[in-house]
């Protein structure tokens, strides 16, 4: 029966919901057992964290000065040694997990699957690509492991209901030197919530026209306690930072409500919110494709619908 | 003499990204025929990179490198006419799993010595994001993936990557691996003399034979399906509808 090792991912506090993701994945399937991984300098609390998420029958706690931040190049050779107990290993197709499932597959000397969007049995799986526009089944050969990253729109995480035994591991792999962290760069966001998880997300295309602009995205997201989101051309343009682009090459999400303001709805945009509860569009072309998978569309100016709506919202 | 001698920069011919791809009606694939087919995307903004690269006067030689059919030759043209100086054309009839292609573009980067390897993070087919992190692991060297800005200082690299968190700067030693995002710069127009130019640069066919790559095919296709689509809305006349609408539906 299927044994799968889920990779944690983590900031050194708390886990990131796309690991509990990634459990709800596993639990599609029969398996024998659900364990995390957790790699980290010190990672007593968010192991705790992993052993409490429904499913979860134990997570190996690797703690190692080199784990403190997390680089591909090594952590690969670290789950590779964990890797020989388990038929499955996942990780969140986030920047996390798609920087390092590949070289883990590689060093295993298997392929991998990208975007798992659902399991039908412990090896066959369907993943989408050509940005969302055709849904692929495939089957894995049972006779090797299956390394695949988990499309995390694409499940709830798993609750935290569980108490999984943790036992620690030291690193017997050799750990190469030849790549260092220097540092993140991020915008905290101003307290907002987080877009990959948030219920409601606000997005701001090309036609909020600037930076300044951009503050009416701000000021909507906040009226409905949203996180901000934005297409690829508000972000190339400055008005957003890039952890903000919604798509085939920034974020897949998933919230109750979406709702786009002068987006046009290219292709790639509309990959990043086909599993949106509830699209709303709000762009003055009434022929803009976003009006296609919008649920609900309303063609007018947004410089004078969005501050209609904050007022109407009330506060 | 500069740090790197040959940048690799592989090119993946695909669907243009501005056309509208669908599955065949029949489920055997995807509609192809008569599609404007272009270079990846990412590719040719690696492409790019590497060109300011050399251009910086960091770099003596960059070979472009595409694993496909002859017609691939049209990309490698376009790669040439932006200014690479060399192309390898690995003639492959069927697509191969980014597992294969990271053991061919590894046999490439032995065979020229090359120290960097620029390529994009993913095509927009296959959306695998996988084969420069395959290639650096199985060249044992490090990946800066998503880049979005690059620098070189002697044998050492500094990349700025897009996290899901924002930005993150990591150092990695040459030879090493960089897979592009799209904001790492914006790739050049190619002019007519250049297009002609490119006709008298050199490019050479192998085969996987010559290259000692065995393909290998691990994962079994059993079919390709359009996605579900999602039904139609209504068109609301103002605000307060919209506010109406949405309070129906219990989202605020
Ligand atoms: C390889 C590749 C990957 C890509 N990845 C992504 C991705 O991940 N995410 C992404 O978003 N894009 C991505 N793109 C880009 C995508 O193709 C589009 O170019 C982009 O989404 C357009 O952004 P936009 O809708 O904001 O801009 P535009 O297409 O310019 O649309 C602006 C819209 O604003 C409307 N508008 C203008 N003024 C007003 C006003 N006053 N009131 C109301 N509406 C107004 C206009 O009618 C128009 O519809 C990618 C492209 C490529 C080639």
């Amino acid at each position: 029966m299927a044994r799968v090792l889920i990779v944690a991912e983590h900031d050194g506090q708390s886990l990131n919901p796309g690991t509990a993701k990634c459990v709800s994945c596993a639990r599609t399937f029969e398996t024998s057992a659900i364990d995390i991984a957790v790699l980290a300098g010190d990672g007593g609390a968010v192991a705790a964290q992993a052993a409490a998420l429904a499913g979860v029958t134990g997570v190996i706690r690797v703690d190692h000065p080199a784990n403190e931040s997390a680089l591909a190049a090594v952590a690969a050779p670290q789950i590779c040694e964990l890797a020989s107990d388990y038929t499955h290993v996942f990780g969140p197709s986030t920047t996390f997990g798609k920087d390092l499932m590949p070289r883990v597959a590689a060093l295993l000397g298997v392929g991998q699957l990208s975007d798992i969007m659902s399991a039908e049995g412990a090896w066959r799986f369907k993943r989408p690509f050509y940005a969302g526009n055709a849904i692929l089944t495939v089957e894995a050969p049972q006779d090797r492991p299956v390394v695949a990253t988990v499309r995390t729109a694409s499940y709830q995480a798993a609750e935290s209901t569980g108490k999984a035994p943790i036992r620690e591991h030291a690193v017997d792999a050799a750990l190469p030197a030849h790549t260092r962290f220097i540092e993140t760069r991020s915008d905290s966001g101003g307290g907002r919530p987080d877009l990959q998880t948030a219920a409601c997300v606000v997005s701001g295309g090309r036609g909020v026209g600037s930076k300044e602009n951009f503050e009416l995205i701000y000021r909507l997201a906040d009226k409905l306690g949203a996180a901000v989101g934005a297409s690829r051309a508000a972000v190339d343009s400055g008005y957003a930072g890039n952890e903000l682009q919604v798509g085939q090459t920034g974020k897949i999400i998933a919230p109750q409500l979406y709702v786009a303001v002068g987006i046009s709805g290219a292709i790639q945009h509309l990959t990043g919110i086909k599993d949106a509860g509830v699209i709303v569009a709000i762009n003055t072309d009434a022929e803009a494709p976003l009006f296609e998978v919008a649920d609900i569309g309303l063609v007018a100016d947004l410089f004078a619908a969005v501050p209609e709506l904050i007022e109407a919202l009330g506060g | 003499m500069t740090a790197i001698n040959t940048i690799l920069v592989p090119l993946k011919r695909v669907v243009d990204a501005n056309v509208r791809v669908r599955v065949k009606p029949d489920g055997s694939g995807m509609a192809l025929d008569g599609v404007k087919m272009s270079i990846n995307p990412f590719d040719e903004i690696a492409l790019e990179e590497a060109l300011r690269i050399r251009e910086r006067g960091e770099a003596e030689e960059i070979v472009v490198a595409t694993i496909g059919a002859q017609v691939c030759t049209q990309q490698l043209r376009g790669g040439l006419a932006m200014g690479a100086d060399r192309a390898i054309l690995v003639e492959v009839g069927r697509e191969l799993e980014p597992l294969t292609v990271a053991r061919t573009l590894l046999a490439l980067v032995q065979r020229e010595d090359s120290q960097l390897v620029i390529m994009g993070k993913q095509a927009i087919d296959g959306d695998n994001n996988q084969t420069g992190q395959m290639l650096a692991a199985l060249w044992g060297r490090p990946q800066a993936t998503f880049a979005s800005h690059l620098r070189f200082n002697g044998g050492v690299a500094t990349a700025m990557r897009e996290v899901d968190a924002g930005l993150e700067v990591i150092e990695v030693d040459l030879p090493a691996v960089v897979t592009t995002d799209l904001r790492l710069n914006e790739p050049r127009y190619t002019k007519l003399p250049d297009i002609l130019k490119a006709k008298k640069k050199p490019l050479e066919t192998v085969t996987l034979d010559q290259l000692n790559v065995e393909p290998e095919t691990q994962f079994q296709v059993l079919g390709i399906e359009p996605p579900a689509q999602r039904p139609r809305g209504v068109k609301v006349g103002n605000v307060d509808e919209l506010v109406q609408a949405l309070r129906q539906k219990e989202l605020i």
